[in-house]
C-alpha cells in the first residue's frame, strides 16, 4: 500500500533547492510521484511534491528531522504532511 | 498536482492555517468507562494502574498521529465516568486519596488533564455527592490535573438553587485554599446546566453514563482561521460572510474528524465525536473576540456583539455539521475571558462586563467561562450569578456552564494570573450583596413548560 506524503517547500528562490530536496528523497529510497512548482512575485519559490514512502525504511518523523537540517542549510521552509490531511480538508 | 488532484493553492491554504493561523487540535480526549465489573473491588493503586495502561497507549497513538500528519495535538486528556456514579462513597477521604494518586499517575504518563470528579445534583445531593463536595477544596488545591464538574440544572427537571449554594460555598473554600495562586483551584471546576456526555474540553469533560467502554472525542481550535477568512472578505455582506465562515469551519472540522478517526483506529476503539466549538488561547491570532471584531463589532462588549456572536456560532455549526458524521460535545463557541487576548483587553478597557458576557452566552453556549471576580464576592452573589447563567441553559434547552474564580485579596480591576493556557484576567466588578432572599429560600426552580414533551 502506498504511503503518500506531501512536501511543501517555501523560500527565497535560489539555485539548488530541487536538488537538495530530491537528494534526501533519493538517499532514503522515496519515490517522487508528482511535483508542482511556481515562483510567486518573482522571488518566493514554492514547490509541492507528492512522494511515496512505502518502500523507504525511514519514518516520517525521521525524514522531517533530515529536512530540518536541509532547511537550515539552504534557508527554506520544508513541511511534511500525510496526504490524508489535504484530502480530508479539501474534498467532500 | 496530477496524481492527487490537489492544487498547490489548496496545499498552501492548509499550510497557512497550520503555521500562520494557529490551527491545531486543541484536545484529544479519551473517554474511559469505570462502570466495569472488573473494577468493582480494585484498590486505588490498581485503578491508577488500569488508567495508566490505557493512558500510555493513548499518548503513543496521539504522538503517532502528530508525526504522520504534521499537526500539533496540544492537549491529551482523559475523561472518566463521573466518580460519584462509578464509586459512590460516604467518605471524602476516598476521593481525596484517589485524586492525589491519580494526579501523580497523570504526570508520569504526560496526560494533561483528567475530568470526571463529577456529580449530578439537579435533584439534590446524595451522600456520595456531599462526600465529593467536602473533598473538592482539598482535591482542587492539592492536585494539578484533576478536573471536576457538576450538573445543578437541566431542561427536564429544573434548577436546584440549594445545590447551587453548595457549589458556591465549595468554590469560596477552594479559592481560599489556593489563595497563593489567585484561586486557581476554581478554574478546574465547572457547574453546568444540561451537561453533555461526550465533551472533550476541560474542566467539564466526563465519560457519560451510557457511553460504551472507551471512546475518542476531539476538540479543535480555529479562531485564527475564521478571523483570517473574515479579514480577506472585507466587502462581503453578512450573508456572504456566513457562507465564508461555513466553508472555513468545514475544513477545520474535517481535520478534527481525521484525527479522531485515526486515533480510534490505532487504539481499536470507537470514535466518539468532534466538538466544533471555536476554542481560543491567550496567544496572538487565536481569539474569538478577534473574530467578532473582524466581523465588525467596534470592540467586544459593545452593542452588536451578541448579534455577531450568533452569526458566528451558527455558521460554524452549519459548516461543522456537514464536515463530520459525529458532531457532539458542547459545539458552540467558547468565550473564556482569561484565555482570550481580545476578551482580556476588552475587560481591561471597560467595554466588556459580566452582564454582557451573560447575554452573549444566550447565543453561543458555553457559559460564563474563566470569570475572575473579587475575593469578597459573597456565597449568595456567586450563587445568584450561577443561577442566572444556568437559567439561560435550562430555559433555552442548551448547555451552559459557569467557571468563576473568586480571587482572594484582590478587587475589581486588579489582575489575576492563572498560568499556562488558563491565562490571566482583570478582575470583573460584580454587584455584590451579603445575603440574597432568593438564594436563602432554597429549593428548586421547576422545569420550563417545554419539558413536557411526551
Amino acid at each position: 500500500m502506498k504511503k503518500r506524503v506531501v512536501i511543501l517547500v517555501i523560500g527565497e528562490d535560489k539555485v539548488g533547492i530541487v536538488y537538495n530536496i530530491s537528494k534526501v528523497l533519493f538517499e532514503n529510497n522515496i519515490n517522487i510521484e508528482d511535483v508542482t512548482q511556481k515562483v510567486l512575485d518573482t522571488k518566493i519559490f514554492t514547490m509541492t511534491m507528492l512522494v511515496d514512502m512505502s518502500k523507504s525504511k525511514i519514518s516520517i518523523s525521521d525524514l522531517r528531522k533530515e529536512f530540518e537540517v536541509v532547511s537550515k542549510e539552504i534557508n527554506v521552509r520544508i513541511d511534511l504532511h500525510h496526504e490524508d490531511l489535504f484530502y480530508s480538508m479539501h474534498r467532500v | 498536482m496530477l496524481n492527487s488532484n490537489l492544487s498547490i493553492d489548496e496545499i498552501l491554504e492548509t499550510s497557512e492555517m497550520l503555521y500562520d493561523q494557529m490551527l491545531d487540535i486543541r484536545t484529544l480526549t479519551m473517554g474511559i468507562s469505570l462502570l466495569n465489573p472488573k473494577l468493582n473491588s480494585k484498590s486505588i493503586d490498581q485503578l491508577c494502574d488500569f488508567l495508566s495502561g490505557l493512558g500510555k497507549r493513548f499518548i503513543d497513538a496521539a504522538k503517532e498521529i502528530e508525526e504522520e500528519l504534521g499537526v500539533s495535538i496540544v492537549n491529551k486528556r482523559i475523561s472518566i465516568t463521573p466518580i460519584t456514579v462509578a464509586f459512590p462513597r460516604f467518605e471524602p477521604k476516598f476521593y481525596v486519596e484517589f485524586a492525589k494518586k491519580l494526579d501523580q499517575t497523570l504526570k508520569d504518563i504526560n496526560i494533561d488533564f483528567l475530568g470526571g470528579f463529577s456529580a449530578f445534583i439537579t435533584k439534590g445531593m446524595s451522600p456520595q455527592d456531599r462526600a465529593l463536595f467536602s473533598a473538592l477544596p482539598e482535591i482542587l488545591s492539592s492536585t494539578e490535573r484533576i478536573c471536576s464538574s457538576c450538573e445543578a440544572g437541566n431542561s427536564k427537571y429544573g434548577i436546584n438553587v440549594s445545590s447551587i449554594k453548595e457549589v458556591a460555598t465549595m468554590l469560596r473554600e477552594t479559592s481560599i485554599a489556593t489563595r497563593e495562586s489567585d484561586g486557581v483551584g476554581c478554574a478546574k471546576f465547572v457547574v453546568f446546566a444540561n451537561a453533555v456526555n461526550d465533551n472533550p474540553f476541560m474542566a467539564g469533560a466526563f465519560h457519560g453514563i451510557g457511553e460504551i467502554d472507551h471512546s475518542i472525542n476531539v476538540g479543535i481550535s480555529g479562531p485564527g482561521v475564521i478571523e483570517n477568512v473574515i479579514e480577506r472578505n472585507k466587502d462581503s455582506d453578512i450573508l456572504e460572510l456566513a457562507d465564508h465562515i461555513k466553508r472555513a469551519s468545514f475544513k477545520i472540522t474535517r481535520l478534527g474528524e481525521l484525527v479522531g478517526r485515526k486515533a480510534a483506529k490505532i487504539l481499536g476503539i470507537r470514535f466518539g465525536s468532534v466538538d466544533i466549538s471555536l476554542a481560543p488561547t491567550p496567544r496572538e491570532n487565536d481569539s474569538v473576540a478577534g473574530v467578532l471584531e473582524a466581523i465588525g463589532v467596534p470592540c467586544v462588549g459593545y452593542p452588536g456583539t451578541t448579534g455577531a456572536l450568533a452569526l458566528l456560532t451558527d455558521a460554524v455549526k452549519k459548516g461543522g455539521a456537514m464536515a463530520s458524521s459525529r458532531v457532539g460535545g458542547l459545539s458552540g463557541a467558547f468565550i473564556p475571558v482569561s484565555e482570550d487576548l481580545g476578551m482580556i483587553s476588552a475587560v481591561k478597557n471597560g467595554s466588556l462586563c459580566i452582564e454582557k458576557l451573560e447575554a452573549m452566552t444566550a447565543v453561543c453556549s458555553v457559559g460564563l467561562d474563566m470569570i475572575a471576580v473579587p475575593g469578597t464576592t459573597s456565597v449568595d452573589t456567586l450563587s445568584s450569578i450561577i443561577l442566572d447563567e444556568l437559567s439561560i441553559g435550562v430555559f433555552t434547552n442548551k448547555t451552559t456552564g459557569v467557571r468563576i474564580i473568586p480571587v482572594p485579596n484582590k478587587k475589581a480591576g486588579d489582575m489575576a494570573y492563572f498560568g499556562g493556557l488558563l491565562g490571566y484576567s482583570p478582575i470583573l466588578p460584580v454587584k455584590n450583596v451579603k445575603k440574597s432572599k432568593l438564594i436563602e429560600r432554597g429549593g428548586m426552580i421547576p422545569a420550563p413548560i417545554t419539558s413536557l414533551r411526551n
